[in-house]
């Protein structure tokens, strides 16, 4: 039972999404999405764990042997993205059930379940398969299942927004599909591993840079790097509270996660960071991400966009690992996946307690008036979410900035930790806003007095803040996980 | 000569990609931006299946008589990426329906508009 570990990691969520269109309730789609989510977790835990201890796992589809078959590859980095993913997913199974019910039309309830799992067995998926068109089609499973999450909001923005997100991100999966098409014509193969070995020899073709430019672009789209953020915030906006929390998230992560994938163990034998502008190319976008869009925020009227906004501003700082390319900047990179990941996801989490309570579709900033006496343990969780995207000592944001500072400076680069620390500063001003709204306006006098979000949606996004303090300080799983997995990057795959 | 005849299919799929990006990106009905999308992801068909057929190639299976065979793996490939594709057409297709009962319209200028309205009359955002 043990071995089929890798393989039911992905096969559960996948058959539990038809279940639970067949079975057509709501308290089974809810129960088996809580379940599947659970045991996803153990499993990515599970195989975390027999990574640490005898290096990475293989898994051979049917039993056929790579690089015939399909194979399932779990190594040091896909063990730490599949445990951030299915965390999250734990986190948003049980969140789910009270936003839902009040966010999505009865009848299509166990519908936005279905498609939550499917979107969950994606994204494990691509994370988990050594086969790259394995990876295609578990990208635009993941990715279908999104578009249909973000469409099931309240308001008809939803619909344009889901639209306009499902154009990019075909666009997106369909440049990565030609990307690996002229990596096949090269190479004649299919299996990661097995392609990296190839390319060695016919590094130097026109192809394989061509496949590495439609692979870029293609892949960045689907995480949102500046400037192919476009979808991004409207779809964030507009989708509905949990769906909202899962993507962010999850989904842009996943997509960071094939980046890296291809960067530093398929493309490993091209001279990418040597003869190609590559180092320019993802500090300059990353850098005016973690600037322009943090500006954004700061003049946001919608909180929900503008969380979005900062999103957009995060992924910059994960991309601009990349770009600066040594093992601490790396390490900051990827630890990103993670604690963006959690606060964010508590982030949006609360928001839905706070539509919720206030009966709206939408958040503009003023409806957070007087949030810190009606739903203060709600508004404090906020304010600690904020103090992480910050970057403040003792939340896990500030673990990411340590390491992409010190990445900075061990290449010597102070105009890059200035820069780091600007757009902190840029983003001290948008969370103060929604402090300010919080705390210093009051709220209407005829307001409730002090009704929290109920108490399941409460404990799940609470257990989220608490992550990102508990990140801040213990950071043995993170940045040990993280760190495993930048040195295995930067050795390549020999 | 050799480069443009020798090389014909290849031209194909760039025309194809050129062709679907330009619908996709210049024009604002939400109908014809599918369309673009459509011809955008046939180009990958043409990308895969192309090289993978041999002149006189047979399906790979041994028989006596035959030497040449066409590699089947890109064919299968695309049998999967085109249900990717139907998937996603049909997709867009339900969200175009959708998108019409919500605003009346599929003109991506019209459905804006009619948003900035909306936001301009109820900056609460109420349900």
């Amino acid at each position: 039972m043990l071995e089929h570990v890798p393989a039911l990691q992905v096969a559960l969520p996948l058959v539990a999404a038809p279940l639970i269109v067949l079975v057509r309730s709501r308290r089974f789609a809810w129960l088996a999405t809580t379940v599947v989510s659970y045991l996803c977790l153990l499993f990515s835990i599970q195989l975390a764990w027999r990574v640490a201890a005898s290096g990475p796992v293989s898994y051979a589809i049917g039993s056929w042997p790579p690089p015939w078959g399909i194979e399932y590859r779990v190594d040091a980095l896909s063990a730490f993205v599949l445990v951030a993913v299915s965390l999250t997913a734990s986190f948003v199974a049980p969140y789910a059930q009270r936003s839902i019910a009040v966010e999505v039309a009865r009848d299509r309830q166990y519908l936005m379940y279905a498609m939550y799992c499917l979107s969950l067995a994606g994204l494990l998926g691509i994370v988990i398969t050594g086969d790259a068109f394995n990876l295609f089609v578990f990208l635009e499973i993941s990715s279908l299942a999104s578009y249909v999450l973000v469409a099931l909001g309240q308001r008809r923005q939803a619909l344009m927004a889901a639209y306009q997100y499902m154009l990019m991100g075909t666009v997106g999966a369909t440049f990565y599909v030609i990307g690996v098409g002229l990596l096949y014509l090269m190479t004649g193969t299919l299996n990661l591993v097995d392609m990296a070995e190839r390319l060695r020899a016919v590094e130097d073709a026109r192809p394989v840079l061509v496949a590495l430019a439609f692979i870029t672009v293609g892949m960045g789209l689907k995480l949102a790097l500046f400037p192919l953020h476009h979808w991004l915030p409207n779809a964030y906006a507009y989708a509905p509270s949990m769906a909202t929390a899962f993507l962010a998230a999850t989904g842009t992560k996943v997509s960071v996660y094939v980046l890296l994938r291809y960067y530093f163990t398929v493309f490993d034998p091209v001279p990418l960071f040597s003869h190609l502008p590559t180092e320019e190319v993802f500090v300059a976008l990353s850098v005016a991400a973690m600037i322009v869009a943090s500006f954004i925020a700061v003049f946001e009227k919608d909180v929900k966009r503008l969380f979005a906004w900062s999103s957009v501003a995060q992924i910059g700082y994960i991309t601009l690992g990349i770009g600066v390319d040594n093992q601490s900047s790396l390490t900051g990179s990827i630890v990103h996946l993670l604690n963006h990941g959690v606060t964010k996801g508590a982030i949006f989490l609360l928001l839905g307690g706070v539509a919720l309570r206030a009966g709206l579709a939408a958040l503009p900033l003023r409806s957070l008036a007087g949030l810190g006496r009606r739903m203060p343990l709600t508004a404090f969780g906020l304010v600690i979410a904020g103090l992480s995207l910050v970057g403040v000592p003792g939340t896990a944001g500030f673990i990411t900035k340590w390491y992409l500072v010190l990445g900075a400076l061990e290449r010597g680069w102070w105009w890059l930790v200035a820069a780091i620390v600007g757009s902190s500063l840029i983003a001290v001003a948008y969370v103060w806003r929604v402090v300010e709204a919080m705390y210093l306006h009051p709220g209407d006098a005829g307001a409730p007095h002090r009704r929290e979000a109920p108490p399941a949606m409460l404990a799940a996004a609470g257990a989220m803040v608490l992550l990102c303090v508990y990140f801040g300080f213990e950071t043995g799983f993170s940045v040990g996980g993280a760190a495993d997995a930048a040195a295995f990057l930067l050795r390549g795959l020999r | 000569m050799s480069t443009v005849a020798g090389h014909y299919s290849y031209w194909m799929t760039i025309v194809l990609i050129v062709a679907g990006m330009y619908i996709l990106i210049a024009r604002g009905n939400l109908m014809k931006k599918l369309l673009g999308l459509a011809v955008l992801q046939s180009s990958v068909y043409l990308l895969y299946i192309a090289p993978a057929k041999l002149l006189g190639g047979t399906a790979p299976i041994v028989a006596q008589g035959y030497t040449v065979y066409s590699n089947p793996l890109p064919h299968v490939l695309i049998l999967t990426a085109i249900v990717v594709g139907v998937a996603t057409l049909a997709l867009g297709l339900a969200m175009v329906v959708r998108i019409r009962e919500a605003y009346g319209s599929i003109e991506e200028d019209e459905i804006l508009a009619r948003d900035r309205a909306d936001d301009d009359r109820a900056p609460d955002g109420a349900r």
